[in-house]
């Protein structure tokens, strides 16, 4: 039965959603859908063209905050790797925010954006921004001296050291540090848009619970986010797999 | 990085006490500048919080944020181990389960919480599921992941000595993956904190989280906000911290000779 | 310390008594994208009870696959490998490999490693053998430490005390020195013949280095590379302990070097 080795995944993914129709139609009166009322959910969404708009919401919160995360964390991240002292400097303030959810930050976020896109990307700008920092930290410190050291000996300066020598040797970490923090980032948009915003797939979550207690629609929209995340991951992995030939490098994730 | 410039003893904690002196400092300085008069300079932080200690508040919430995350934390290892385990021993496995395990994953803890209230109502129960969900799938991965990573050499030996597999699993692959599975499990504490603190601002009516978004709401008392936050990163590092300290015991510390 | 105790019974050759491995024509072959390398071509070779024989190469000849696949970890893409008449089907606790100090177990102790295999003794009896094991391989002291602690040729002994404490038939060396230094290899080299005329074992040893394999082995089994062939196998009849400096021995050495095809000058 070989050849039909790849047919397991999908018939393990059709058992559980046939367990979960009968767990649901074993108890009829609550309020939870079947797979079957959630496909309909999905398709009285369509129609609206809600979940193209709400995706798009999402997406594009997701890509600004994400962006400005990465323009501000990576220079600063190579130059504290880089100045020992600044790391030492820094450290203890950056473990003291790293553990503070963004979603803690909702309040500050609203006192200084006001309710809407602004404060859900400043959320995620926020979530994205340690998590990389820390991690290109970090590549930076382990990259192998020798490395710097040949760089040094054919007289390049710092500046030229970074560019042409720790910045390439950073990039597989880099990559790795990247797809984690845009996962972070997703994690992130859903919740603020639960709390702070008025669309996107988060918000339609709460929505349909508050609107009527839609609760096809509230397992839809979790569907349809756990999709569209995992198409962002596999984006970045290809993305990852594609520099990682170009450099020859092989990362064990 | 730059390793010819030695860094003596007393820089070691001058440069981080320094500039924490002057993160203050410009903190405080802004407060005053900007004239606002909602955003706490550190000082009125500082009083807020003591008053929390003085009216006994603050134990309690501390507690019961550190309460819901012992338990969801330690259902997610208890059922999370034994199956990445599994997981990661049978690849054929792995192979059938894993893409269920990446749909399900990107799906933030917080979009659970209708369902969440849905089975357990407000309370205690929905907070302790969300840690549960945001702690069990870094761990499944976690530990698949680690028992991919055990070198052949060492299966091999063992399996020259006539273990069989149980005892090749027990003895020699949960050993050797152990250093890896800390770490993993020590990021897994790091994402339940996060995730408490989030849950409790929506589905109960304690604990830290709820005190940020009561400390808003009822009496826009921003100093209790911020002085909240940097309570919870506290608390975040001291767990963090606490959990290194078992990365170091003998029997595992051989795992991480190469950390910074 | 290295003089054995019957001088005499050491000096004259093994009796043919027993053939304790034999393979058969054995031919290993690998697929690698969509392509079949053959690594290994008609070998045969029989090895008696209690003989040191030593696989010598260049990198990429074989040599590591073929007593992978003497230990059982592989199997043979044609062709049988048999000891005491049994085909090997898979690893054995009778047939010990010994990894380059990296099969040491870190999270064990010296004690834990040595004791690894032994679980099917008593208390007593396990701390006894292992104590035993300890003091042969020159570890005393070192009973508690983690292999962590100790450097490149305190690993290896802890590895081979670990393979000797099961009391195997065959013990197979993979360039068990390979990590160490010069000075250290050397010293390695003493200690290994001494437990070896000690226990008799029969032993298969993979090194890539002509002396190394002169002065250890009684036949010396010289490969080629791609694919891996036996291009001859070469008795060595000095007695041990070997003078380095003799003539017998430059000449053995001179043999191999001939055989391989280098050069006597660089």
């Amino acid at each position: 039965m070989r050849s039909f080795a790849w047919l397991r995944p999908p018939v393990f993914i059709l058992a559980l959603l046939g367990a979960w129709q009968l767990a649901v139609s074993l108890h009829p009166h609550q309020l939870l859908p079947g797979p079957w009322k959630t496909a309909q959910g999905i398709a009285d969404l369509v129609p609206h063209g809600l979940i193209v708009k709400y995706t798009v919401a999402s997406v594009f919160r997701v890509t600004w905050g994400f962006f400005l995360a990465v323009l501000v964390a990576v220079p600063l991240g190579l130059a504290i790797g880089w100045y020992r002292r600044a790391e030492m400097a820094l450290n203890p303030i950056l473990q003291i925010l790293r553990p503070i959810s963004p979603l803690a930050w909702i309040p500050i976020a609203i006192l200084w954006f006001g309710v809407g896109d602004l404060a859900a990307v400043f959320l995620i700008f926020v979530g994205c921004f340690l998590p990389l920092l820390l991690t290109v930290i970090n590549a930076v410190q382990s990259v192998p001296a020798v490395y710097i050291h040949a760089g040094r000996n054919f007289g390049l300066g710092p500046a030229a050291l970074m560019r042409r020598i720790l910045y390439p040797a950073i990039v597989p970490r880099l990559m790795t540090g990247l797809r984690i923090t845009l996962g972070i980032a997703w994690l992130v948009v859903v919740a603020a848009e639960m709390i702070a915003v008025n669309s996107g797939l988060g918000f339609l979550i709460v929505d349909a619970r508050n609107a009527g207690n839609r609760y096809d629609l509230v397992v839809a929209g979790m569907v349809i986010i756990g999709v569209v995340g995992l198409l962002l991951d596999n984006g970045i992995r290809s993305l990852e797999r594609a520099n990682a030939l170009r450099w020859g490098f092989e990362e064990k994730h | 990085m730059n390793e010819r410039i030695g860094v003596s003893q007393w820089e070691r904690w001058l440069c981080p006490v320094l500039a924490t002196a002057m993160l203050l400092a410009l903190w405080r300085y802004a407060v005053l500048w900007t004239g606002t008069r909602v955003f706490p300079s550190p000082r009125e932080v500082e009083r807020g919080l003591a008053q929390l200690v003085h009216e006994g508040v603050l134990w309690r919430d501390i507690l019961d944020s550190l309460r819901r995350v012992a338990i969801g934390y330690f259902a997610a290892l208890g059922l999370g181990i034994p199956l990445g385990l599994l997981l990661g021993w049978y690849p054929s496995l792995n192979q059938v389960v894993n893409p269920v395990v990446q749909i399900l994953r990107p799906i933030s803890p917080i979009a659970w919480i209708p369902v969440a209230i849905l089975f357990f109502g407000v309370g205690d129960d929905a907070a302790i599921f969300l840690v549960f969900l945001g702690a069990f799938f870094p761990t499944v991965v976690t530990c698949v992941d680690s028992v991919a990573n055990v070198p052949l050499i060492y299966r091999r030996a063992g399996s020259n000595f006539g273990l069989t597999p149980p005892q090749l699993l027990a003895r020699v692959v949960f050993p050797a993956a152990l250093p890896q599975i800390l770490v993993g499990l020590r990021i897994a504490l790091g994402i339940g904190w996060l995730v408490v603190v989030a849950g409790e601002m929506i589905a109960v009516n304690s604990g830290l989280g709820f005190l940020i978004i009561d400390s808003r709401n009822s009496g826009k008392r921003y100093d209790l906000v911020v002085g909240a936050m940097l309570l919870i990163g506290v608390i975040g590092l001291i767990l963090d911290v606490l959990f290194r300290r078992l990365e170091a015991i003998k029997p595992v510390r051989w795992g991480f000779r190469n950390e910074s | 310390m290295s003089a054995p105790a019957q001088a005499t019974a050491a000096d004259a050759p093994i009796p043919a008594s027993r053939v304790k491995l034999r393979t058969e024509n054995v031919g290993m072959s690998f697929q690698r994208e969509g392509k079949t390398l053959p690594v290994l071509e008609n070998i045969d070779l029989e090895v008696r009870d209690g003989e040191f024989v030593c696989l010598l190469g260049p990198s990429g000849c074989g040599k590591s696959t073929l007593l992978n696949a003497m230990a059982g970890f592989l199997k043979p893409t044609s062709g049988d490998i048999r000891v005491d008449g049994e085909i090997v089907r898979g690893p054995d606790p009778r047939r010990i490999f010994v990894f380059q100090e990296r099969g040491v177990f870190p999270w064990l102790t010296v004690e834990g490693n040595i004791g690894f295999g032994l679980s099917r003794l008593s208390r007593s009896e396990r701390v006894q053998r292992v104590h035993h094991y300890i003091q042969m391989v020159g570890l005393e002291g070192f009973e508690k430490s983690y292999p962590h602690e100790l450097s490149g040729g305190m690993k290896q002994r802890v590895e081979v005390a670990r393979a000797l404490a099961v009391n195997p038939d065959v013990m197979f060396l993979d360039e068990p020195f390979g990590a160490l230094d010069s000075i250290t290899r050397m010293i390695m080299r003493g200690e290994l013949l001494r437990i070896w005329q000690a226990e008799r074992k029969t032993i298969l040893f993979v090194t890539h280095d002509i002396d190394e394999a002169v002065q250890l082995a009684d036949r010396v089994v010289v490969m080629s590379a791609r694919p891996g062939r036996i291009q001859e196998i070469v008795s060595i009849d000095i007695s041990h302990p070997r003078d380095i400096s003799s003539p017998r021995y430059l000449q053995m050495r001179d043999g191999i070097l001939g055989q391989i095809g280098l050069a006597h000058r660089l």
